[in-house]
């Protein structure tokens, strides 16, 4: 019987309400509880700040393609900052690479941050035992995957003949086959027509042989997400990512979802998550006329209830962009002519990595700073706007606390503006300069932990302090009644937790790895009765297509750790 | 009553097949048939209830012969040699699965020492060019299913990965390619007449070492430099690099398998890094994918794992304790032998007796030597110690990466017959480094 107590903090709790009172959080056994007894080992928190542990409902952390980006990167390793040689381990392991890291830096450095569940963005399902080995070598942090369905011969195959209970049952059986969480859909159509080297750059452009649009695509899978009534909503990366102009793709995309509701037991309310909406909201017919539609698409989204989206800042470093978006990345090689890896994966999905280094002196790049600071402000409902930089895409996760700097002092954002070679160009392009807008310590609650799990359908579990979660929480050393003038000391106070609790055992203390228990592979089980033809459809695809037994697809239960599965019954 | 396990993954070349059908006597000690496999995966099934096999690890004793002894006192031995020395060496893992090769990491992180794989005398020029210029890639399904164009280059599958042509590339009936064999036209670029060039459509025999010339020549006609090409460059006529250019840029999906043959030969990192370079210029007219085909069933495991675990594949530095380090020169495992740098050396699921330099293994040989094994091999012979562990793909299962590192899980089959594992046995030993660092600090 453990018991912990957290005295006297400014208490942050989006899902129980609670904005900045002083409160005593008590977990008992590793789940938040009314109240604890005597005996229960005290943490004083007076002075600081006191939310749930962090949930990132978008980052790339675990998988093929991220690992293919540690092989063919060693010169991200140089980017040790302090944890370059000299400084001792923390950890049992070594902590290695900067945008991409490894496992063991990815959880160590999560953990720092007071973020304690992530959801790795997309996974082959053809890999999936990969993404499983790699979970179990990441410590502390509770995980989930989601599988990419975009792309998929089987989802093509059924939504173009509209048998959407035909391909519930095919989703079911892959979301267990993998252990995966959710729907993820990049570039619908895109990286099928990819494999013959062309693009699907709007919702109506025809994918190559299977006759059916990205348009069809993303509606098929809503309502095959909705019949399945599963925890989360489809988690979209639409087509057109990052080209000048693309935002009315980008409200094309968005308008799908008009006319469907949710229907589901976790109290997710949005029938489509459309993240990195930074990608998605350029301005302009050329890379000389290049800006921002911040604006045009929050506007849409503020006022459409069944939408959630992340952010996908730019932070302005040299990072390791990679996607599933495989014809983007070859473009992107086009533009930057640097080093390109790609992997089509056989009736399911691709990928691409480059290399990127966003200069904050080259105009484009300071305007697309600007726009994914720019939806964060123009945004009127935190519980359906997510901080994230699309790690590593956008930059690595490790810059969430400067890009919750940026969004909380108009301050910062004009020095870092004020610091751009093109800054004239940039405030030409952009509104972040006229914006005065600063979020406070609530609306990051709900950006960072309240809204995700929400979204996610796990706000019983995560991102909250009502009693009956998990015992994460984050104490951070920041006196919410007295915020500090200088911004660099809220980016200092959100690097590293004064203490950071995972199912009530400290794990981080004063910025320092001190336990590293084993984190829960979090996945959706879906009940429901076996569909003949669907079974057989997926044997003969099998025998004649894929080069991977149907009996060794299936991850086996010996390979995956600490599941822990949500539930769904679907008559 | 034998028992029949079916889709049984083979321990044997990169194609890491897993259609293998294996019969095994009642009592689970002996391999009776094995099925759908080529003869080299067959014997190394039958080898697995081979009587000749060793069970428990033999320590070299003072007059050369070799004495069994048991598991735990094989532990003992190696943590006490391990945590003594300043630069240990653990090298192999073409035949270890990736739960082994992930045990290996901590071993020799607890242990601070030096960490490599085949690569090093393998692929190694592979990874190198990847470093600088990137891998477009696919898995081997993409290729049953839509190539129509395959080039072998410097590459024998006939001989190397007997059934990679049926499975993958030549002859399978695909989702786009329903005529197999008949709508692809193969390309055999080597300077031999192999048995793999011997199917091919075309053979173009490139001057032995010359291949980063011919590479250039086609980087050329790409660049809309075809008429300025010689009358002949490495051998090879130019009106056949025209035409080889031209079905090459007329395909609708291609790609090309290379081996030894560019990685090892004159050029080595540049011939695939010259490679990659044409592939991007293909990439720009239609779709085109390279694969290396990495030899061993799991070879493409120790690069998967480690990266995640250090960020590098291969030549792994770890005795800074606190963070990695790989410099492909100064911390490959033969270059390290050849500077009699190492003052341990662990020989695992290899043979660094039959494939490192005479000079090198006299160093290693110098200092204490243990191989980790299933067989008797040359590694094993010259061993202080021979670890026997259980064959993956027999007497354990695990997740291996074929060649185009789609991950395959194997099955166990034979009964270990207290056999340890990879995994087991090197958990055991980085416990106990574990203990001794613990101890000594």
């Amino acid at each position: 019987m453990s018991e912990l107590i957290i005295k006297n903090g400014y208490v942050f709790d989006p899902i129980s309400g609670v904005k900045g009172d002083k409160a005593d959080i008590a977990i008992k056994d590793g789940k938040i509880v009314e109240k604890v007894s005597s005996k229960a080992k005290s943490i004083d928190a007076s002075g600081k700040t006191v939310m749930a542990g962090g949930v990132d409902i978008h980052t790339h952390v675990v998988g093929p393609k991220v690992n293919l980006g540690r092989e063919m990167r060693p010169e991200d390793k140089l980017f040790r900052g302090e944890y370059r040689g000299g400084i001792v381990k923390q950890g049992y392991r070594m902590e290695m690479g900067f945008s991409i890291p490894t496992t063991w830096k990815t959880g160590y450095a999560y953990s720092r941050m007071g973020y304690t569940y992530v959801n790795e963005a997309a996974m082959p399902p053809l890999m999936a035992p990969h993404v499983h080995e790699e979970i179990r070598d990441t410590p502390i942090l509770d995980i989930s995957a989601m599988p990419v369905f975009g792309n998929n011969w089987f989802c093509f195959e059924y939504l173009k003949n509209k048998e959407i209970e035909n391909n519930a049952a095919y989703i079911a059986w892959l979301l267990k086959a993998t252990y995966g969480v959710g729907l993820k859909i990049v570039n619908p159509g895109g990286t099928e027509a990819w494999a013959w080297g062309e693009n699907c750059n709007t919702i109506h452009d025809p994918v190559p042989y299977f006759d059916i649009t990205p348009a069809e695509i993303i509606t098929g899978l809503i309502e095959t997400n909705e019949y399945l009534g599963l925890p989360h909503s489809i988690h979209l990366h639409g087509n057109n990512l990052g080209n000048p102009g693309n935002y009315t793709d980008t409200l094309d995309t968005l308008k799908l979802a008009e006319g469907y509701k949710a229907k589901n037991k976790f109290g997710r309310t949005q029938v489509l998550h459309n993240t990195h909406l930074q990608f998605h909201s350029y301005k302009g017919d050329s890379w000389a006329t290049f800006g921002s539609a911040a604006k045009e698409v929050m506007d849409y989204v503020n006022k459409t209830e069944n939408i959630t989206i992340d952010l996908g800042c730019v932070t302005l470093d040299e990072t390791t962009t990679m996607t599933a978006d495989g014809p983007f990345e070859h473009h992107l090689m086009e533009l930057n002519h640097r080093k390109w890896a790609n992997c089509d994966v056989e009736l399911e999905t691709g990928s691409g990595i480059v290399p990127f280094v966003y200069d904050k002196d080259v105009a484009v790049i300071g305007i697309q700073w600007a726009v994914g600071l720019e939806i964060g402000l123009y945004a009127k409902d935190m519980m359906r706007t997510f901080l994230t930089t699309d790690h590593p895409n956008g930059g690595p996760f490790s810059r969430y606390p400067r890009v919750i700097k940026w969004l909380m002092s108009k301050k910062a954002r004009d020095a870092t503006l004020d610091s751009m070679k093109r800054k004239d160009k940039v405030i030409a392009a952009t509104d972040l300069a006229s914006m005065d807008r600063e979020l406070n310590l609530y609306d990051i609650a709900m950006m960072t932990r309240a809204g995700p799990a929400k979204a996610l359908g796990m706000s019983n579990m995560f991102g909250s302090l009502a009693p009956g979660a998990d015992g994460n929480v984050s104490i951070y050393d920041l006196d919410a009644k007295k915020l500090p003038t200088d911004p660099e000391l809220i980016e200092k106070a959100f690097s590293n937790t004064a203490y950071t609790i995972k199912e009530g055992v400290v794990i981080v203390q004063n910025g320092e790895i001190v336990a590293e228990p084993k984190g829960y592979t979090i996945w959706t089980k879906v009940n429901m009765p076996e569909n003949a033809q669907v079974m057989r459809d997926i044997k003969e695809k099998f025998t004649k297509s894929y080069t991977v037994n149907y009996e060794n697809y299936a991850v086996f239960d010996d390979h995956v750790y600490n599941p822990r599965p949500l539930e769904v019954d679907v008559a | 009553m034998p028992k029949v396990y079916e889709n049984v993954g083979c321990p044997y070349c990169g194609c890491s097949c897993d259609d293998v059908r294996v019969t095994v006597s009642d009592d689970g000690k002996k391999v009776l048939e094995v099925e759908n496999v080529c003869a080299i995966g067959t014997e190394i099934f039958k080898h697995g209830s081979s009587e000749h096999r060793i069970r428990l690890p033999r320590l070299r004793q003072p007059d050369g012969s070799t004495k069994d002894i048991s598991y735990e006192e094989a532990i003992e031995w190696t943590a006490q040699r391990l945590y003594k020395a300043k630069k240990p060496l653990m090298y192999g893992f073409g035949s270890t699965n990736c739960e082994g090769q992930a045990a290996a990491a901590r071993v020799m992180e607890s242990a601070g020492g030096c960490l490599d794989n085949c690569a090093t005398i393998c692929h190694g020029p592979s990874f190198l060019a990847i470093f600088d210029n990137g891998y477009p890639t696919c898995t081997l399904g993409e290729v049953k299913n839509r190539a129509d164009v395959i080039v072998y280059w410097g590459s024998n599958p006939a001989h190397a990965h007997p059934r990679h042509m049926s499975r993958y590339s030549i002859f399978p009936r695909g989702f786009f390619t329903g005529k197999g064999q008949k709508k692809r036209t193969v390309i055999v670029i080597d300077p031999r007449y192999t048995d793999t060039a011997n199917v091919a459509d075309i053979h173009v025999r490139v001057k032995q070492g010359h291949d980063y010339e011919l590479f250039d020549a086609f980087r050329m006609v790409m660049h809309g430099h075809g008429d300025d090409l010689p009358d002949v460059v490495a051998d090879v006529p130019k009106e056949q690099i025209l035409q080889v250019a031209e079905i090459m840029s007329k395909a609708r999906f291609g790609t090309v398998f290379y081996g030894m043959g560019l990685t090892h030969s004159d050029g080595r990192n540049h011939n695939i890094d010259i490679a990659i370079s044409l592939m991007r210029d293909m990439n720009k007219v239609t779709k085109w994918t390279i694969m290396a085909m990495r030899g061993h069933y799991n070879i493409a495991g120790p690069g998967v794992v480690w990266s995640w675990t250090f960020g590098f594949p291969y030549c792994l530095d770890l005795t800074k304790k606190n963070y990695a380090h790989m410099n492909p020169g100064e911390t490959s495992s033969v270059d390290m032998a050849m500077r009699d740098e190492v003052d341990m050396f662990i020989n695992i699921g290899t043979d660094a007796g039959a494939h490192f330099p005479i000079p090198a293994v006299q160093h290693l040989k110098k200092h204490p030597w243990v191989t980790i094994d299933p067989s008797v091999c040359m590694a094993s012979e010259i061993a202080d110690l021979h670890i026997p562990v259980c064959i993956c793909g027999v007497d354990t299962g695990g997740i291996v990466y074929r060649m185009d590192n789609v991950p395959i899980q194997f099955r166990q089959v034979l009964d270990p017959q207290g056999l340890l594992t990879d995994e087991e046995l090197l958990n055991k030993i980085a416990d106990r480094v574990d203990e001794l660092n613990a101890k000594g600090a």
